[in-house]
């Protein structure tokens, strides 16, 4: 637990040790409040909830996370710190988890920066603050899941550029698994339940099933168990190319 | 018990092999110099005994312990220093170095009393909390030892740890070579022959993956081909140098 801690604090430094930090915490503000007021059109619903604001995250993170989990193995490889780190007496998982969480609360951190929305439908109505509750969470989870497939991604590769497009690639699939882009390539081949296995595999139908406020829990442990498995091949990946 | 031992390290990288059967051993008190041109395979055969790398054939045991098999135990007793003294651009020296010592799992009161003793040792406190990115080549050599030591380990693998230092600090660094020497099996690579001669108690000679030549440094000098009156005329050259190129050179020839 010390050595995750030790890992985490300083990879959470890190982000602010540069402007990174900063700079991602504008343009996601930026971005999240933006979509939600001008392409969402927040008044014009007449509504008091978030689900203006929730529709546009797995879109939001598909870009933003990634942006976040690049740096974590590519830039190790860069400068060549792996090799201080991965021949410490620590085991590689404590690592792998110290890092992604460090990537996993500053992504809170900027959510928890939006909550003045969440105040202002308050304000505005009367909303279900259970609702949005478990889309905070849920939306905080997704982010972790687009997270933990940038960290494995990035550990493949010491450039960043690389490990960023990879882990888009891969969100992208993840988000449009529902949808007929995704499925129409496997459709005609695969059998019937190898199709479903791949659309149940939808961010967006997962996340959508939290904010519309049903299914939360299934939805919540689908995030859960991605973050597990990814977080597993991340280690494994270091593994292999000790090996390689 | 010897405290390094490699016993017929292989690694390959593809088609190229790196390393090609490397059997030698450390014993407490020893420096050995690992010698060789550049690409020779010096780097990766310290990877594989520090267990960043795995090797394709072959074993390499710290203290006894199985690198591959019982690397926890392996890596509490080594202390190193990777090729080019890596270390985090953004952190500050002391930040960086205690982060090390607490993933090395010293306790607070340990990894004061150590850091306070390196720092004045290896004379870092000017730079104590100055970001990494912004010291010289000569302090992040330093930062790089210092973290390499911060636990006290019986086992020293140092990769270049006198490259990019001026006359005076490779001298230092070499006077704390020899000072850590009696207690510990330390392994140095480097191609800086005037080094070998000055701190190692044997040397290794390395090219194309492979160990040519493995004694102390008198008896690589032995190897010295007679001087050529009128090649050093125009070239200044030590014996132990041409002690090496007579090695090497005989091989690549072969």
């Amino acid at each position: 637990m010390k050595t995750i801690l030790l890992v985490f604090r300083r990879e959470f430094a890190g982000y602010f040790a540069t402007p990174i930090a900063g700079v991602f915490l504008v343009v996601f503000l930026g971005m999240a409040t933006g979509l939600t007021f001008f392409v969402a059109s927040f008044f014009d619903r007449g509504q008091a909830d978030l689900s203006a604001f929730f529709l546009w995250h797995p879109w939001l993170y598909l870009i933003l996370m990634p942006a976040i989990g690049m740096r974590l193995w590519a830039e190790e490889r860069r400068a060549g710190t792996i090799e201080l780190l991965m021949t410490l007496p620590v085991q590689p998982w404590q690592i792998v988890v110290g890092k992604w969480l460090a990537a996993w609360v500053f992504a809170g951190l900027a959510l928890v920066l939006t909550m003045p929305l969440w105040i202002t439908v308050n304000y505005l109505g009367t909303p279900d603050n259970g609702v949005i509750l478990a889309s905070y969470i849920g939306s905080w989870l997704m982010a972790g899941a687009f997270l933990a497939i940038s960290a494995a991604v990035s550990a493949l590769t010491k450039n960043q550029v690389l490990a960023f497009i990879g882990a888009v690639v891969v969100g992208f699939l993840f988000v449009m698994a529902g949808f007929d882009l995704v499925l129409a390539a496997v459709k005609p081949w695969a059998p019937q339940v190898i199709v479903q296995a791949i659309s149940s595999m939808s961010f967006i139908g997962h996340f959508q099933r939290i904010t519309d406020g049903v299914l939360e829990i299934p939805a919540l442990i689908f995030f859960v168990t991605l973050i597990v498995f990814a977080l597993w091949l991340n280690v494994r990946i270091l593994e292999v190319k000790k090996a390689a | 018990m010897s405290l390094v031992e490699a016993r017929g390290l292989v690694k390959r990288f593809g088609s190229f092999t790196a390393v090609n059967d490397v059997s030698f051993s450390v014993q407490r008190g020893e420096v050995v110099g690992f010698l060789g041109p550049n690409g020779a395979g010096k780097s990766t055969t310290m990877k594989i005994i520090a267990g960043f790398l795995e090797p394709n054939a072959g074993e390499a045991f710290l203290d006894g312990h199985n690198t591959r098999t019982d690397p926890m135990a392996a890596r509490k007793i080594l202390g190193y220093l990777p090729e080019g003294a890596p270390a985090y651009p953004d952190m500050t020296v002391g930040a960086f170095l205690e982060f090390v010592a607490g993933m090395r799992g010293l306790d607070a009161a340990t990894a004061r009393q150590r850091l306070g003793f390196l720092v004045d040792r290896i004379d870092l406190s000017e730079v104590w909390n100055r970001r990494i990115e912004a010291l010289s080549k000569g302090f992040k050599r330093r930062v790089g030892i210092a973290q390499a030591l911060v636990h006290d380990p019986a086992i020293l693998i140092l990769d270049e740890p006198t490259d990019g230092l001026d006359p005076n600090q490779k001298h230092e660094m070499r006077e704390l070579i020899r000072e850590l020497a009696p207690e510990k099996a330390i392994v140095v690579s480097t191609h800086i022959l005037e080094e070998v001669e000055a701190i190692c108690t044997r040397a290794l000679i390395i090219a194309r993956g492979s160990i040519l030549a493995d004694g102390t440094p008198a008896d690589l000098l032995a190897k010295a081909p007679a001087a050529d009156p009128s090649r050093s005329q125009l070239v200044k050259t030590t014996k132990l140098e041409d002690a090496f190129r007579a090695i090497t050179l005989e091989q690549a020839g072969a």
